[in-house]
């Protein structure tokens, strides 16, 4: 294995340029360095200017998203020996707009994120003297998968209908808002049904199943989409066979 | 949170990448979306295919004859034997995808996303044996 890498990385600098262009970096290859620590090793060492987000490195914070060679990654997760010979082209997230370098805009992400009220909502408290909401473990399996999602937004970068469209609320929002949905405690299932049943909710998906393949966590946002799909069209058969007992 | 601070397509400094017209050629998997989608066009096309030979058959024996000459045409022939590798690819990738899309209990129990698949698969199986069935023994 070769001792050093080639790291082509997308530089932006909007005060100096209108478009990206990318810079080579020769970067060590030890076998445990992932693709962030090369991009450390450039700041430190090479070119201080470089900017990129990262915190936690151990795939739990959701910063450090890129492109690594065209695919959407955690670079905190990527080895760069993975990669070897190189070069290994990395890139700032597809689909979103760039502010510098590696770093993305996250606004509308966010926005969309309070859209679906990503917390358990109940119509009424019960007063704290009736103690918690208790949960059994079979309960708790129904979630469980969708409560994974760190936010990373690689499934935003590998759909392309969120490319095509950036007002489609992704697929992040709508695995959360699934998420709360089959949450025992949680009774908004019908406002975030309301929310999602718009126009750039959840029929503008098409299927195409990137999101879930992307997904560092195996959260598999396609398949809460798919299922609120099916739970909206049945309320709608169910609204027009029985408009009374859907009311 | 400011919701006007969302999507701001014109700011100045930030840089976009367009979409290509092409993205769905730029992945292998992106393009089988893509046939997948299109393979819609050829069951649409069997549908048609399936109400012209009612109508044919409406017109009497000589009509049917009419209506099978003109599926042996070679361009006809071309057309049903594509729209046949769609449909295939139609019913394999949607059958492949339905497990992602239901959740099936049975006593408490989530179904195995794989029998989901294979219960579709069995269907296809059985009225195919039946539809077969029918045609050999003439009915």
């Amino acid at each position: 294995m070769s001792a050093h890498i080639t790291l082509r990385v997308a530089r932006y600098r909007p005060e100096e340029e209108s478009e990206s262009r990318f810079e080579d970096y020769e970067v060590p290859c030890p076998s445990d360095w992932v693709v962030l620590d090369g991009l450390n090793h450039v700041k430190d060492q090479v070119d201080g200017t470089l900017s990129y987000r990262w915190s936690c490195r151990m795939g739990i914070c959701g910063s450090c998203g890129m492109l690594v060679n065209g695919e959407p990654k955690l670079t905190c997760a990527t080895f760069l020996a993975d990669y070897a010979p190189g070069p290994v082209r990395v890139e700032p997230l597809r689909n979103f707009p760039v502010i510098r370098d590696l770093v993305v805009e996250l606004g509308d992400f966010m926005s969309k994120l309070t859209r679906v009220k990503p917390w358990i909502v109940r119509q009424v408290e019960k007063p704290l003297s009736e103690g918690e909401y208790r949960q059994t473990p079979d309960e708790l399996d129904d979630y469980k998968s969708f409560s994974m999602c760190i936010n990373c937004m690689l499934c935003y970068s590998a759909c392309p209908i969120y490319g095509l469209d950036p007002h489609f609320i992704g697929p992040a929002a709508i695995a959360i808002a699934q998420r709360y949905n089959l949450d025992s405690r949680d009774e908004g299932a019908t406002e975030r049904m309301r929310i999602l049943s718009e126009h750039d909710g959840i029929w503008g998906c098409t299927f195409v199943g990137e999101c879930t393949k992307v997904c560092p966590k195996h959260v598999d946002p396609a398949a809460a989409i798919q299922r609120y799909k099916l739970q909206s069209a049945l309320d709608w058969v169910k609204g027009v066979v029985l408009p009374r007992a859907a009311q | 949170m400011n919701r006007n601070a969302a999507y701001t397509p014109y700011h100045p400094r930030w840089h976009r990448q367009r979409v290509s017209t092409y993205w769905w050629l730029e992945r292998r998997s992106y393009f089988l979306f893509i046939l997948r989608e299109v393979s819609s066009v050829a069951v649409g096309w069997f549908v048609a295919l399936l109400l012209l030979l009612v109508r044919a058959l409406s017109g009497g024996a000589a009509g049917y004859q009419d209506f099978l000459e003109w599926t042996r045409h070679p361009v006809v022939l071309a057309l049903n034997i594509g729209s046949f590798a769609f449909v295939c690819l139609h019913a394999v990738t949607w059958f492949n995808l339905a497990p992602q899309a239901m959740v099936v209990r049975v006593a408490g129990t989530r179904v195995p996303g794989w029998m989901i698949a294979a219960s579709n698969y069995a269907a296809l199986a059985t009225t195919t044996t039946v539809v077969v069935a029918l045609l050999l023994l003439r009915w």
